[in-house]
């Protein structure tokens, strides 16, 4: 079954903006999600969790479970038929818990029933024997204390060996001299909580079995190719046999690049020889994916009179949580970024991610670069406030150009507009404070009609972010994509677009349909489904990569179509066809030196994108109530393929960060999160978003396609400090953790 | 139990357990999936639909409750087979990333406009502040429902 139809598409080419292809079906509700799906005779599963953040199991008794009405399976670690664990970098985390359960939520126990309700139920009647453990919950004392898992993943890997207990990943940036004094220092210590993706999609899917030992995985995920390599060995059959497509994706974020339903719905699914549908809850969905690394930061800043910094210093703590996920990614990206978008020669970044048994975090939109910005921007407000000078210039005279080295050693070969892009936004006029007498909705406190005017304080504040685009330190990332051209009984013809791309909510079904139209030169493009079943790995929709690798992939397949159909001498025959696949890749990058953090070849980093952000807040001191009144904004997005969808992300990325910056975070007590829902964690809404005036700087990337970028994450990076610079301005306190919270902010 | 009531114009049964949501039956029971599940307490709208006219939270209505009562959902906004203008505005401004909210969006956009065709922004603002949408920051469901306004 395939839930995204074929269908035909009438869309411009690159450069324009244009509807998106879903954009219909979506609000028709015709356009089937990860939870939409059904599918005859078909059970509903349902995951027992740990109520613990660290404990042994003893035992797990299922024989009350199995005689409950409508129970088809009850499955444990022990009917795992394959590996007992999986993981994005290092098979850490089981897929069903065994010998002890390491966070609150873990997965212990499968269901498979004919109702939901019923599912739920018998897991009730499950009796798992635990001995409740020590949690190990404090990061800052992780690595002194026992380990949570007998293996020490990171070691011989390449990476700089730390040999102490629940150490993910330990690394140094040693640029210069570190020591060289500067005429000015500013020091700071900075703290980050848990943010949590909080896409409104449910982690959800449906496993079909084929009858021949074989599985069909229909899932909302963000790359498609790596669930099959981590859901085939724990199955214990091969790859051919697991098909992973993707279903609607209710956004992702980075929460959906780890795996939630897909070997649990497999494993009930093969075993009841019945389809198995998954549809978490919004609580369960806390416990079902990964979250945002909360984080530890010292920082000091040594700069001349003139401004020029002559030397950072930065240690940053990462919490990884029970499992590895992508952390030795977000540790490695947090330092990379730690010094912001500006040239100093003198450096040391260290950056350490540790285990412990808070809940697991990974990938979420700015990946280690959110954290080390809000820490670096502030340092800049510092800095700028120490040496007299206004904190735009001072941004400036720091800003990297193209020819700088990064602390990496790294030099900026492509695009990075950064002095551009400050000083267009630094040039979007603010708009006048408005007179206190107003509606109320338009003030801290909102509707709750909590002033009217008295207490209230406006501050602007002023940030810059700056990211990379795409996989770093050598991995082999690339995007597939097969076009197959095939003529009508009329000789007319039809491009076919295979990529496994997956379309999350960002909009990359719209740029293979605009690079297809481009450069083939026609309207008759379809858009084949996304699967692992057609074509090969399009890598994930992540770190910002997905346009231009998926660009860069038709672009390619598209072209040797045309070479082709030019052999042929220009048109096919009725029936007639021609397909081919192309792989492409980035620019190559290499791992850095474990000891130093230095490039050991041209680039760790393939590219940068930067984006520049202006903020206006009003704060009632009294009450510690905020107010976002508006945001300007400048983003280095190399080439806009639609300019709509860019706008969208710039918007979007604006509203996560200033979630973070005053309202989101996941608590946790003793390793257990209190507060899993949207009555307690809280989102912006309609409330809270002020209007974003965006500019887009395009200056084109050289060795992109069409000269693009990614434009995902820049405003999330970059909302989160500017926001907080206009508290600071606003209150005058130091306000050095976020979310902010009322009692910091009330005078 | 069974329910009899009539969902976008047309009279439908149901066989449902009496623990289930409006939602639910919806979604499980009806063949109705477009009403979305995000969170399932009331706090996100995605699931918002028309009960006798009246703008709910399926989710937090039992299916039960239902139960002689007239619905309208985001399948059943269209009108004669062409999209309802809110749905054409939504697709057009960009207003529409994931998608997972917009069902809801437009069901509640749809009440807002019925209520009051010309909202204020900050009329805006407040009627929709019951829909979460985690992509878009808001801007373009603003631009959506302006251009809606406007066109009727």
């Amino acid at each position: 079954m395939s839930t995204q139809p074929t269908r035909k598409l009438e869309l411009g080419k690159v450069g324009e903006s244009v509807k998106r292809v879903d954009a219909i079906p979506k609000a028709t509700g015709e356009f089937a999600y990860s939870s939409d799906l059904v599918d005859a005779g078909m059970l509903w599963g349902h995951t027992l969790r740990s109520p613990h953040a660290h404990a042994l199991i003893h035992s797990i008794d299922i024989s009350q479970a199995l005689t409950m009405p409508g129970v088809h399976a009850v499955m444990t670690h022990e009917d795992v038929p394959g590996d007992k664990r999986y993981g994005l970098e290092f098979a850490d985390q089981p897929v069903l818990a065994f010998d002890r359960v390491r966070y609150f939520g873990e997965p212990v126990a499968l269901v498979a029933a004919e109702h939901p309700e019923q599912a739920r139920r018998a897991a009730a009647k499950l009796v798992v024997e635990y001995e409740p453990l020590e949690p190990v919950i404090d990061m800052e004392r992780a690595a002194d204390q026992e380990p949570i898992h007998p293996q020490h993943w990171t070691l011989g890997h390449g990476f700089r060996d730390d040999p102490r207990p629940n150490v993910v990943r330990d690394m140094r940036i040693l640029r210069g001299d570190p020591d060289v004094a500067g005429e000015v220092a500013v020091e700071g210590y900075y703290e980050l909580g848990i943010q949590d993706q909080a896409f409104l999609g449910p982690e959800s899917g449906l496993a079909v079995p084929d009858g021949e030992g074989g599985i069909d995985i229909y899932v909302a995920t963000q790359w498609l190719h790596v669930d099959r390599d981590q859901v085939a060995p724990c199955l214990g059959i091969p790859k051919e046999q697991v098909r992973i497509h993707l279903a609607g994706v209710g956004g992702a974020f980075g929460g959906r690049e780890d795996l939630s339903m897909q070997l649990h719905g497999a494993m009930l699914a093969l075993h009841t020889s019945r389809p198995v549908k998954f549809v978490y809850t919004r609580e369960e969905s806390f416990f079902g994916h990964v979250h945002r690394h909360p984080a530890r930061i010292w920082a000091e800043h040594r700069a001349n009179r003139d401004g020029k910094l002559v030397c950072v210093r930065v240690r940053i703590l990462l919490d990884g949580g029970a499992y590895a996920s992508s952390s030795t990614a977000v540790t490695s990206n947090a330092a990379s970024f730690a010094c912001g978008p500006y040239a100093v020669e003198n450096a040391l970044i260290e950056s350490t991610c540790v285990y412990t048994n808070n809940p697991p975090c990974g990938a979420m939109r700015g990946f280690g670069a959110v954290q080390s910005c809000f820490a670096a921007e502030a340092q800049m407000d510092k800095l700028a406030a120490a040496l007299e000078l206004d904190p735009v210039e001072l941004r400036l005279r720091n800003a990297l150009a193209p020819g700088d080295s990064l602390p990496t050693g790294q030099k900026i070969t492509g695009s990075l507009p950064v002095a551009e892009v400050i000083e267009r936004a630094a040039a979007i006029p603010v708009p006048e404070p408005e007179e206190m007498l107003r509606d109320p909705i338009r003030l801290p406190g909102g509707a709750g009609n909590t002033t009217r005017g008295e207490g209230v304080r406006r501050g602007v504040g002023f940030a810059v972010g700056f990211k990379n685009i795409g996989y770093s330190e050598g991995f082999d990332d690339y995007t597939a994509a097969r076009v197959r051209l095939f003529a009508d009984a009329e000789a007319e013809l039809t491009a076919e677009v295979h990529c496994a791309a997956a379309e999350v909510g960002q909009g990359v079904t719209n740029v293979i349909v605009q690079t297809a139209r481009t450069e083939l030169e026609t309207e008759n493009v379809v858009l084949a489904p996304h699967t692992t079943a057609s074509v090969d790995s399009a890598g994930s929709a992540s770190a910002s990569r997905m346009t231009w690798m998926a660009s860069g992939a038709v672009q390619a397949a598209c072209r040797a179509v045309k070479d082709e159909l030019e052999r042929r001498g220009g048109r096919l025959e009725p029936g007639e066809e021609i397909d081919l696949e192309r792989i492409y890749r980035h620019p190559r990058t290499a791992p850095l030196d474990p000891e130093t953090g230095q490039v050991t070849d041209e680039r760790s980093h393939v590219a940068y994108a930067v984006a520049a952000m202006r903020a206006v807040v009003e704060v009632d001191v009294e009450l510690g109530l905020t107010r976002v009144v508006w945001i300007g904004t400048a983003q280095d997005v190399g080439k806009a393929v639609n300019p709509q969808a860019v706008y969208g992300q710039i918007e979007g990325g604006t509203a996560q960060g200033l979630g973070l910056a005053l309202m989101e975070e996941i608590q946790t007590r003793n390793g257990l999160i209190t507060n899993a829902s949207f009555t307690d964690y809280l989102i912006p809404t309609t409330l809270d978003m002020p209007p974003v005036v965006a500019e887009l700087v395009e200056e084109p990337e050289p060795d992109a396609p069409y000269g693009v970028k990614g434009v995902g994450e820049p405003p999330t990076v970059v909302s989160t400090p500017a926001i907080l610079s206009a508290l600071r301005d606003a209150t005058g306190r130091e306000l050095n953790r976020v979310p902010v919270r009322p009692d910091d902010i009330c005078l | 139990m069974k329910i009899v009531l009539r969902v976008n114009g047309e009279r439908r049964e149901a066989e449902i357990w009496p623990g289930e949501s409006l939602l639910y039956a919806l979604r499980e029971r009806m063949g109705l999936p477009g009403s979305k599940n995000a969170c399932e307490q009331g706090e996100c709208g995605s699931c918002s639909v028309l009960m006798d006219g009246t703008l709910v939270c399926a989710c937090l209505v039992l299916a039960a409750q239902a139960d002689g009562h007239e619905l309208v959902t985001v399948e059943g906004v269209s009108e004669e087979g062409r999209l309802h203008g809110v749905q054409e505005a939504f697709a057009e401004t960009g207003a529409v990333q994931c998608g997972f909210c917009t069902p809801g969006l437009i069901v509640a956009t749809i009440d807002l406009l019925a209520r009051k065709s010309d909202p204020s922004d900050d009329e805006i603002r407040e009627a929709l502040s019951g829909n979460l949408c985690r992509c878009t920051g808001y801007a373009k469901i603003f631009d959506a429902v302006r251009l809606a306004a406007a066109r009727t």
